[in-house]
This record gives C-alpha cells, structure tokens and sequence, in this order.
C-alpha cells in the first residue's frame, strides 16, 4: 500500500557522454546565440516579454510624454487634472462613474468613456491609473538601473582587487544589508518622496545594491582564478581589459538574473511606500498611493481598488517571470526533458547508423 | 569555535555602530521635529521651541548628535541601556517591549505555517519535475511574489471574512461551492500522488467524492454554526494522521513504529473525557503546558514499550503524532467555545474580525474566549502573510531538492537498493533541509521587522506601528530603538545561522584557514 508514490524524476537529458541531443543542440553556437536560443523556448518568459513589452509601449503612449522637447501628446482624451461630469447612464444611482471597460464583443465593446471608471471628484480612472502605471515602471527602471550599477561596480572591484579593497567594500555592504529596506526606504521616502518620483527612486536605488555587489564579488573570486584569465594577462592585457572584456560578460547571466529580482522587488517597494504614505505624496499619482487612497471604497466601487492592482501584479509578474526565463538560458547546467518528438528523432536516427 | 564567535560579536558591534551611524544621519537630516512649532509665532510656541531644542539637543550638528543618542546606548554595557525618550516622554524601551510580543503573536503562527507550507509543496514540486502540479505551484508562487499584501489584505477582508461572516448566519453550503471544492480537491491529490492514467483518474475520483461527502455531512449537520470534533471524528482524524506520519518517517514496515503511533491515539481517545473535564476546569496556560509535558511523555514512553531496539524513529513517530492529537483537543475544545463566544454581544454574529488584535468588549477572564478571540484575530493576516512568504520557500526548496537528488549519494543510495521512500526521505530531504534551515533562520529576524505593512493593514499595534508613529512624529529615538531591535535581530540571525550551518554540514567549517 502506498499513500504516495515516490516516483522518480524522468531521466534528463545531458547526461550522456557522447550525449547527441545537447551537444547537437549547442554546436557550433556562442554563448550568446545558446542563452538566446533557450530563453525564446521558455514560454512563460516569452510571454512576459511580450506582455510586458505591450504594457510599457500602451502605457507610455496614452497620456503622451516629453523626452528632450520631443514631446507626444497622448491618444486618451481625458489628463489625470480633467474633471469631467460623473457618468450616471448604464450605472446603478448610488453609484456614479462606474467603469465602461467591456472585453466582452458586443454593442458596448471596447474602451469606452471612462474604462476604469471615474473617482469621486470624476477624474478619470483610467488617465490616473496610466499616470500610476507610468510612475512605477519608472521608479523600477531607475532603482534597476542605479541598483544594478552599483551592484556591478563594487562587486567587481571587490572581487577582481581583494586584499584591503575587498575588506572595506564588503563592510560597506554589510552595513547596508543590515539595515531593513522598508525601513530606510522610508526614512528617505518621507522627505524625498515630495521632491519627485526619480529622486525617491534614485535613493531608493542607493540602497538596494548590497545583494547584488555580494554575488557579482562571489562570481569574480572565481573567475579570476581561471585560465583564460591567466591567458589574457600574459598577452599583456590591462586590468580594465580583463575586468570588461573577460570576466564581466562570464557573470552577466548573475548580474542580469538578480537585476530583474530587483526590478520585480522595486515595484512593490514603491507601492509598499506609497501605500504606507513614505513614498510618492499626492498630486503626483502612483499606483500604491491609488489603493491606498481608495481602499475603503472597496466594498462600494470596487474597480477604484482592482484596476491599479491588477497593474501592479501584471508588471511584477512579467517581470519575474522574464528573470526566470534568463536564469534557465544562463544556466550552463540547464537540463530539458526529451519530448517523445526527440526520443523519437533521436532512435531513428540511431537505427541508420 | 570560541574565538570565531568572539570575533563576529566584535564585528557585530562595528556593523552596528555603522549602520546606525548612518541611518541616524539619514533620519536626522531628513526629518525636522520643530516642523510644526515653527509654523506658528505666538510666544508659546516660541517657549515650546526652545525647550524642543534643549530637550533633543537640535543645536548639536547630527553627527554629533548621534553620539550623545549612543551615550545612552553604551550603557549596555553596564545593564541598563537607555535608548532614550520618545515624544511623549515615554521610554522608548518600555514602547518597543510592549510591542514585541504583539508581533512575535502576529508572525509566529503565520512562519510555521509558511514553512510548513512552503517547504512540502516545494518538495513535492521538485518529485514530480515539469509535470502540471510543478507548473502550477511555479506559477503559484511568482503571483504571490508579485502581489502587494496590502492588496490582498483588502480582498481577503472582503471576500473571505465579510462573505464568511455572512455565510455563517445560515451555514449551508451553496452546491456549486461544494461542487468547485470536490473538482479542485480532486485534481490536487491527483498531481500530488500521480501515476499510471488510470490510476490518477481514480485518485480524483475519490478525491472529489470524499471532499463532496464531507463538505454535503458537514453542512447538513450545521457543522459550520455549531462546530466540534467530539471523540469519534478525533479517533478517525488522529489514526488517519498516524498512518500518514509513520508512511513518511519510518515506512509502514516499521510495525513498532504503527503500533505506537496508533496506540498513542487510542490513549488520546480513552482519555477524551477526563482531558475534557481537566481543560475546562483549569482554563490557563500552565494546564496547556502540564499536558503537553504528560502528552510527550506517554508519547516516549509507548514508544520504548514497543521498540526494543532502533528506537529513535519510533520515538519521532509517535511523538509527532501526540503533538497531533493534542492540537485536535486544543482545536475541539476551542470549536466548543465557538457558539457562546458568536453569541455573545461584542461579536453579534459576525465571528471574523477585519481589524485589530483582540475585541475589548469581550467579557474578560474567560481563558478559552480569549484565546478564541486571539485566533480569531489571527485568521486575516496569517493567510496574507503566509501566501506571501510561503512563495519564496517553495521556489528555495524546489532547487534545492532538485540539486540534492542529483548528487551522487542519491545514485548510491539507490544503488544499494534502497526503497525509494528511504532515499527520498532520508538521503534527500535531510539534505534538502541544511540550507532551507539556515535561510529561516535570517528570514526570523527579517519577518519581524517585515509585519509593517501586515500590522498597518490589519490595525495591530506592533513594531510596524511604533516604526509608523517615529517617522510621522520624526521621533528619533524611537525610531533608533525599533532600528536597534531589528538590525541587532539579523546581524545575531546571521551569526546563528553560520554556526548551524557549520553544526548541521560538517563539509563545513566555521574557524577560517588561518
């Protein structure tokens, strides 16, 4: 009698010794064209970046933007100031502005007036939300960007110098993973966060660095000891050559893997923030400030409260699920079951031999 | 060994005068105090901002400043530290000590049960590799890892405790809730057990009918409006359970092992009265804590009755399942409080809380109400909170197995022949655990400082609460004091876990290669 099957795992693949399906696979391929290769076969990723991508490309394009003095007006008709009249037809009377978003074809299919209704005042929910949306995917771009960099930089002097410079990098991070993130976030949050959305972000960026520069350190220890290293130094190679052209683009998958953990975590840092009130204050608009505002509105407008979360776990979810696809491609030890289409492929090919 | 941790609590404090060095600038020049007195020019206010300056010493430059604060702290050393004042002259000392316990009260129960969680659906995740379940427990956890609690706290209030609530007035199950729970159960056990088609057919099958069985009983018997276990459901439950246990820990061939776990539930069942009569008669914590020691003991002591030798499995087995059958009193005798407690009038029908730590208009003194109330209190948040850090778990453990069993002394292990239980559960999962292990540690550590948001959401009054007063009062001190708690909890959660690392993987060595 058994309650629960110990199944073992289905073999895998790679394994074999003269193992024709990964050295086939791989032939003849750079490292690139492998990491490319099998990112594109996870289909969760691919879907993510798909979706994601799609995201950032609507939500840029609705409310327009200003790079430069080049400036888009955006296609929406309604900016998060407008105050235009509560819309009554279609919603219940105690209820106003209730969303117009129809996905189902039909008579009223589309976007609408208000898709994702209209606040108390009449403001439109959807020229909010996009503002919203516009503001965290921000916030996660520059604490990405700052984080990674900072990341990068310490890690690599620590780990490609060592001696006293390693020492003194590594007390430096050890004295900034000690210290809480929700807790300095909103120390600096509750004065910065009144002087814009990219200076909190940039502070916020400041501090998130202390994971990453520990594994980028970890991975230059060891990559320094290797031999192509030894081989590019006795061709006369200068420190920066080695830093940049050899050991870097080895621990890139490390670097790009935790980067996008960062990215997934600055979303919902920032959202944590602003729904704790340490983060982006209003006028300007973001999406934790958006729930927090309207959260005890839940019961009687609910789409006040689902819209800008749904936003948020899409971004995140995207996010992860992209970092997830690149640590499968970077993975050198990355195994795939044989599909019966391989097996297949692969007896056939075995009998003609 | 000595040295090394002599070495890392010196280290400690320099991380600690460091990182408080330079979080007390941070705060400093980001927040001033005299904000709101400074608004105003009536000579009062003028008074009050003099002595504001005396009193926090704002002349002195932060850096400065901050020695002055560390003054205080320094007398650690000689036993009575003092971290100082907060804005209402109240120590901050007493502030953080009265709200410690709420929040070790909020995260316990919700950690155990992450772990517990976490842990078992990563493993079983990693047993059954690219199948559905994998594929859903994956996705499964990256949706917890995007969710914002704070949002899933407005969904959970509304859905779960409101409609719960509502549910509760006439307790009848609709049937196509009965009829989604039988499907869901069903294709749950399915994935979890798996096999051959035909055989997986017949797990949901079974599943489901036995779920829509239990569910239709329960709602025709009222189970929801006057809950209870009673004996005979205990019996079944803890024999069911024991069975469970000793399949897992020792293999049903272990015959001592089955003998004594079920015995332990038959004395559990024989002594359903008395322990009955004892928990309502002496209604306290030490009563709990007396029977816990009797339950282990006649736990271990039937153990050593039926195991002559190899008796340490046994003893395991049968001491997990005492544990059990324990809580299924504990959990009865709570059920029992259930319909005077919903009556009374501080509840008024509406037993799920949304808010808060405990309901004050409860007529006190009454030990099995409170702890009711407390549970009670603890349903919203636990669920938040273990949705959201059970994820990070499962994912950890779901690697981590995987790269066990694919070590060499797993190849061995089944080399020699072993059944694969046997390897699973001893080779695999025990090595599984050593770095599982050492993450809770720090994650502790973390876990209490992180109930911020929890705490604030649901309305607990904890450190996440004293954390919220410092900064919107820009009450230095206070907040110091929670910083002080909480960074001085991961540095030493750190220390712990290198060290239980080093005791639990003798591959490693603490004391450097000096």
């Amino acid at each position: 009698m058994a309650l629960f099957r110990f199944r073992r795992a289905p073999e895998l693949v790679e394994v074999d010794p003269d193992g024709d399906i990964f050295n086939k696979e791989t032939e003849g391929l750079s490292q690139g064209q492998i990491v490319r290769k099998r990112f594109f076969r996870h289909r969760g990723a691919m879907i993510s970046l798909v979706v994601l991508i799609s995201i950032v490309i609507f939500v840029f394009s609705t409310l327009g933007f200003k790079i430069f003095g080049i400036g888009y007006g955006g296609w929406w008709k309604y900016k998060i100031t407008d105050l235009p009249n509560l819309r009554t037809d279609g919603c219940s009377i105690q209820l106003p502005g209730c969303p117009t978003l129809d996905l189902i074809p039909g008579k009223n299919f589309g976007l609408g007036d208000h898709p994702f209704g209209q606040d108390d005042l009449g403001r439109d929910y959807f020229a909010l939300t996009m503002r919203g949306a516009e503001r965290s995917i921000e916030v996660m771009v520059v604490i990405g960007l700052v984080a990674g960099f900072l990341g990068i930089v310490v890690g690599a002097i620590a780990g490609f110098y060592r001696g006293v410079i390693d020492a003194t990098l590594m007390r430096l991070v050890d004295f900034i993973i000690t210290i809480p993130i929700l807790i300095i976030g909103s120390v600096l949050g509750y004065h910065f966060g009144s002087k814009g959305v990219l200076f909190l972000a940039l502070f916020l960026g400041l501090v998130s660095w202390g994971g990453l520069s520990r594994l980028v350190r970890g991975d230059f220890l060891t990559l320094r000891e290797r031999e192509f290293v030894d081989a590019a130094r006795v061709a006369g190679a200068s420190n920066r050559r080695i830093i940049f052209k050899h050991i870097l683009p080895n621990a890139i998958g490390v670097i790009i893997v935790n980067v996008t953990l960062i990215m997934s975590g600055a979303i919902l840092l920032e959202a944590a923030l602003s729904y704790l009130g340490f983060g982006v204050v209003p006028p300007d608009v973001s999406l934790g400030l958006l729930i927090s505002e309207y959260q005890d509105s839940f019961t009687t407008r609910p789409w006040l409260f689902w819209y800008p979360g749904l936003i948020i776990i899409i971004v995140a979810l995207s996010v992860n699920f992209i970092g997830d696809g690149l640590r499968d491609a970077f993975d050198p030890r990355q195994r795939r079951r044989i599909s019966r289409k391989d097996r297949a492929a692969e007896n056939q090919s075995a009998a003609k031999k | 060994m000595f040295a090394y941790i002599g070495r890392r609590i010196a280290a400690m404090f320099v991380i600690l005068f460091g990182s408080s060095f330079l979080i007390y600038n941070a705060a400093a020049y980001s927040g001033d105090p005299t904000e709101g007195l400074r608004g105003s020019s009536t000579p009062q206010a003028h008074q009050k901002l003099l002595a504001l300056i005396r009193e926090l010493h704002l002349n002195v430059p932060p850096p400065a400043r901050y020695f002055i604060w560390l003054k205080g702290i320094g007398k650690f050393f000689t036993g009575n530290i003092d971290l100082g004042l907060t804005r209402d002259h109240t120590p901050v000392s007493t502030a953080i000590s009265n709200a410690i316990p709420i929040t070790l009260r909020l995260v316990t129960l919700s950690f155990i049960l992450a772990i517990l969680f976490g842990i078992g659906f990563g493993i079983v995740s990693a047993l059954r590799q690219y199948s559905r379940f994998d594929y859903a427990m994956t996705f499964f956890a990256f949706l917890m890892y995007s969710l914002p609690i704070f949002w899933v706290a407005v969904l959970l209030k509304a859905y779960l405790a409101i409609s719960f609530n509502n549910f509760l007035l006439n307790g009848k199950i609709a049937p196509i809730w009965i009829v989604s729970a039988s499907v869901v159960s069903g294709f749950f056990w399915a994935a979890v057990i798996s096999g051959t088609r035909k055989r997986v057919i017949s797990i949901f099958a079974i599943a489901g009918a036995a779920t829509s069985l239990i569910l239709i009983l329960l709602s025709v018997s009222k189970w929801f409006t006057h809950p209870g276990l009673g004996p005979i459901s205990m019996l079944a439950l803890g024999i069911g359970f024991a069975v469970g246990v000793t399949y897992l820990s020792t293999g049903l061939s272990n015959k001592p092992a089955l003998r004594s776990a079920i015995t332990v539930v038959a004395i559990g069942f024989v002594a359903y009265f008395p322990v009955e009569y004892f928990l309502k008669k002496y209604a306290n914590l030490l009563t709990i804590i007396i029977m816990l020691a009797v339950t282990l003991a006649i736990a271990t002591g039937v153990s050593y009755i039926f195991a002559k030798i190899d008796r340490r499995p046994v003893i395991r087995t049968s001491v997990i399942t005492s544990l059990f059958v324990g809580l299924l009193f504990i959990i009865d005798k709570l059920m029992k409080t259930w319909v005077p407690y919903v009556n009374t009038d501080a509840i008024h029908q509406r037993p799920i809380p949304t808010i808060s730590q405990s309901n004050d208009l409860l007529p006190t003194g009454n030990f099995w109400f409170s702890s009711l109330d407390t549970v009670l209190h603890l349903v919203l948040p636990t669920i938040a909170l273990v949705l959201i850090t059970m994820a990070g778990y499962l994912r950890y453990s779901r690697g981590t197995m995987l790269e066990v069993m694919n070590q060499d002394y797993i190849r061995t292990a089944r080399a020699k022949g072993l059944s694969e239980r046997t390897v699973i559960m001893r080779h695999a999962f025990r090595n599984t655990l050593i770095p599982i292990t050492t993450i809770l540690v720090v994650d502790t550590a973390g876990i209490m400082g992180g109930a911020i948001i929890t705490e604030n959401v649901f309305g607990w009054h904890g450190m996440g609460t004293q954390f919220n007063r410092a900064i919107h009062n820009q009450d230095l001190n206070l907040l110091m004091g929670v910083f002080l708690f909480t960074a001085s909890l991961v540095i030493i959660a750190n220390l712990v876990a290198d060290l239980l690392y080093s005791v639990l993987d003798p591959r490693i060595r603490v004391v450097g290669k000096k």
